[in-house]
């Protein structure tokens, strides 16, 4: 699904990711831990697309396919979906407009048929109830006024729309109660099957107990320091990443 | 033809001022006082704190000529089934430079005791209650306006009555040549309880930098409710000078919408006072401009009153070297207590030689208030062009979305269904054609 080789990439001549490994399969949950700045967001961002970042060296492969030269709404079309760590807020633009035209966009692109409104409203609503999300959100702004709970189900409502087959998941579970970070990984753990992916980012293990991971991968200076299963984040939330910095 | 007069600015007024108050003899102590105002101070000029960012000049410089006559002549009935609103079941007073046209007005049934009619056709009965509120005002506009105003609209909702459907203003201007001024009138009277939508819409036919000089006034009493849209789309060449002077009595509530899409230069004066407890008032506004256009809105917000809720919501789109004014001033009086007053002014600006000039300022001498003001001056949210484009919107698509959305922030406030709708195509197709966003 993904291959990310040696992926280097700098923000204003100040190196972030210093030479990214990573090979995702189809089917495969990954979980990528480590402190604040290690450059997790960053990642997330190169593979989303987002300008800005001078990407030095390396290769990031979809399906075989090189995306570092597409645009994000390409890279959204061939089905790679980032939920932003943090949502933003876009006044005045209606929540279900956004979302019926990125479906239909991204539904265009894969040679599907468009929803008409009433087809799409069906299928969101259907979908918001599986997320705890009033129907009163469509009417309102995207993200606008929104807890953090709610952009971060709003984050997950997308996903579920737009089908990716990979989602990236930036610290969707940070600032969320134990009934919401449940919520979310449902959320997650629905879409999930043998054609898709999902690369989790967090801090904590509590979100790896209902969204279980294959590997973790421990990411610290713009390195992976340390890849291995579900254990690790056991480890991790003992013993904090302080052993492995020491070694690294 | 219209007949018009030429006059030197400030200097040879005197035979148009004979011409109009032929209009209307009982107005001749208001229009003499105007003018002897207007003598005496001229034109605001930009040394005056008030009008610091807009230069009337493009104004005073040209030959100014009133229009004693009305161009009805050159018009037909086609010309109004194409400009906006057109299409709804509403009321019409047409005016034509500044005078009531009958012919192409439609005043249809209104519930009995409503009053819609041209106000020239009831000064014996009004004529006292012209000046009432923009009276005290120093602005020279509103003493030339005095002094040269033909008609305009008289609209009277008594007690616990509600028009029956919206009426429209029509103002129209047929000018060919720079300089020629209209100048009119609307006195609106919502009593107790009523309730009424107003569409007010200012077009000009010619391409002149001809002048329209509008004075509003507008009494709400106590729990009336009144919805009053105002659309100015008048040619780029065109000078639109506007004051609303508005009386709000207990529990009042008025929602005032101003579009100024059009005229090389547009001020709107509103000067609202609060007069009475419990009432929400609120400005709500969009300016799009390009070329060389500059829109104003000044506004004061006068609580005089404890518990009243004031709400300003300004947006500006501006293009090119065209400029935004935005000064709003709130003024809270001691016994003004819980006032919650709330000002925005959010600026897309497009272009590097875009200006805006924003002004908020607060004069709160009450302690028990809650008063916000924000302004922002910006080109579109590159956060959110990124967030919409990693939806598989590409970049076009997501600065359209987010235009429309900046405009829909006024738009949406609109409560009358089929104005917001017409209004939100009207401003959309604005950006999509003359903005070339397609
Ligand atoms: N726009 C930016 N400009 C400069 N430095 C940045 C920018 N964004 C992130 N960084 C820096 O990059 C590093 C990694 O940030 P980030 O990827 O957000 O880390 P994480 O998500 O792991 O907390 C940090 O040192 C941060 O300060
Ligand atoms: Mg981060």
């Amino acid at each position: 699904m993904l291959e990310i080789k040696n992926l280097k990439a700098r923000i204003e001549e100040k190196e972030i990711l210093k030479g990214i490994n990573l090979s995702v399969n189809n089917g495969e949950v990954h979980a990528i831990m480590g402190p604040n700045g290690s450059g997790k967001s960053t990642l997330a961002s190169v593979l989303a697309g987002r300008e800005g970042y001078d990407i030095t060296d390396g290769e990031v492969f979809l399906r075989g396919n090189d995306i570092l030269e597409l645009s994000p709404e390409e890279r959204a079309r061939e089905g790679v979906f980032l939920a932003f760590q943090y949502p933003v807020e876009i006044p005045g633009v209606n929540s279900t407009y956004f979302l019926r035209s990125a479906v239909n966009q991204v539904r265009k692109h894969r040679g599907e048929e468009e929803l008409d409104a009433m087809n799409f409203l069906k299928l969101v609503k259907a979908k918001m109830k599986e997320l705890e999300l009033a129907e009163e959100f469509l009417k309102r702004p995207v993200n606008a006024g929104f807890s953090g709970g709610e952009k971060k189900r709003n984050e997950i409502l997308q996903m579920t729309m737009l089908n990716p087959s990979l989602a990236v998941l930036d610290e969707t579970d940070s600032g969320l109660d134990i009934d919401a970070l449940r919520i979310v990984a449902d959320g997650v753990n629905r879409i999930k099957n043998q054609n898709n992916a999902q690369i989790v980012i967090t801090h904590y293990q509590r979100l790896l107990d209902y969204i279980v991971p294959d590997f973790v991968h421990v990411l610290y200076d713009g390195r992976i320091i340390k890849s291995g299963d579900k254990t690790l984040a056991h480890d991790l939330e003992e013993k904090g990443y302080d052993w492995l910095i020491k070694n690294a | 033809m219209s007949s018009t007069t030429v006059i030197e600015l400030a200097n040879d007024i005197t035979n148009a001022f004979a011409e109009i108050t032929r209009i209307g003899p009982s107005m001749l102590p208001l229009r003499q006082a105007g003018l002897d105002r207007f003598k005496r101070s001229g034109f605001p000029t930009t040394n005056e704190e008030d009008w610091r960012f807009t230069s009337l000049k493009p104004f005073t410089e040209i030959p100014f000529e009133i229009m004693t006559d009305s161009g009805e002549q050159l018009l037909d009935q086609a010309i109004l089934d194409e400009i906006a609103f057109s299409q709804h079941d509403t009321d019409n007073l047409v005016f034509i430079d500044g005078h009531f046209s009958d012919q192409l007005s439609q005043i249809s049934d209104q519930p009995e005791g409503v009053t819609v009619s041209n106000l020239a056709s009831a000064f014996d009965i009004i004529d006292n209650k012209i000046g009432l509120l923009s009276g005290k005002d120093e602005n020279p506009l509103i003493a030339l306006n005095d002094a040269f105003f033909t008609d305009g609209a008289w609209i009277h909702i008594p007690a616990n009555h509600s028009l029956s459907k919206p009426v429209h203003l029509v103002f129209l201007s047929t000018a060919k040549k720079d300089g020629q001024a209209s100048h009119s009138r609307n006195l609106i009277i919502a009593e107790s309880n009523a309730k009424g939508t107003i569409i007010e819409s200012h077009i000009s036919l010619g391409h002149a930098a001809a002048s329209t000089n509008v004075v509003t006034e507008s009494q709400l009493e106590d729990g009336s409710n009144l919805e009053h849209i105002k659309l100015q789309d008048q040619s780029p060449q065109s000078i639109h000078l506007a004051s609303l002077h508005s009386n709000l009595g207990k529990e009042a509530r008025y929602a005032f919408h101003s579009f100024a899409l059009g005229a090389q230069l547009s001020r709107n004066n509103l000067r609202m006072n609060l007069a009475k407890p419990g009432i929400d008032c609120m400005l709500n506004g969009l300016y799009m401009t390009r070329g060389s256009q500059l829109a104003d809105h000044h506004m004061i917000v006068n609580h005089a009153a404890p518990h009243c809720d004031s709400h300003e919501y300004f947006n500006g789109i501006l293009y090119d070297q065209s400029r935004g004014v935005f000064h709003g001033r709130i003024l809270v009086q001691p016994e003004a207590q819980k006032t919650d007053a709330k000002q925005t002014n959010k600026n897309l600006i497009l272009s590097e030689e875009a200006t805006v000039n924003t002004k908020p300022q607060l004069e709160i001498y009450a302690d028990d208030v809650k008063c916000t003001h924000g302004a922002t001056i910006g080109e579109l949210d590159k956060d959110a062009i990124f967030y919409l484009r990693a939806r598989g919107l590409d970049t076009k698509a997501a600065q359209q979305m987010l235009m429309h959305g900046f405009t829909g922030e006024i738009v949406d406030r609109i409560q009358h269904n089929a104005i917001r709708e017409e209004l939100n195509e009207l401003v959309w197709s604005r950006l999509e054609n003359e903005h070339n966003l397609n």
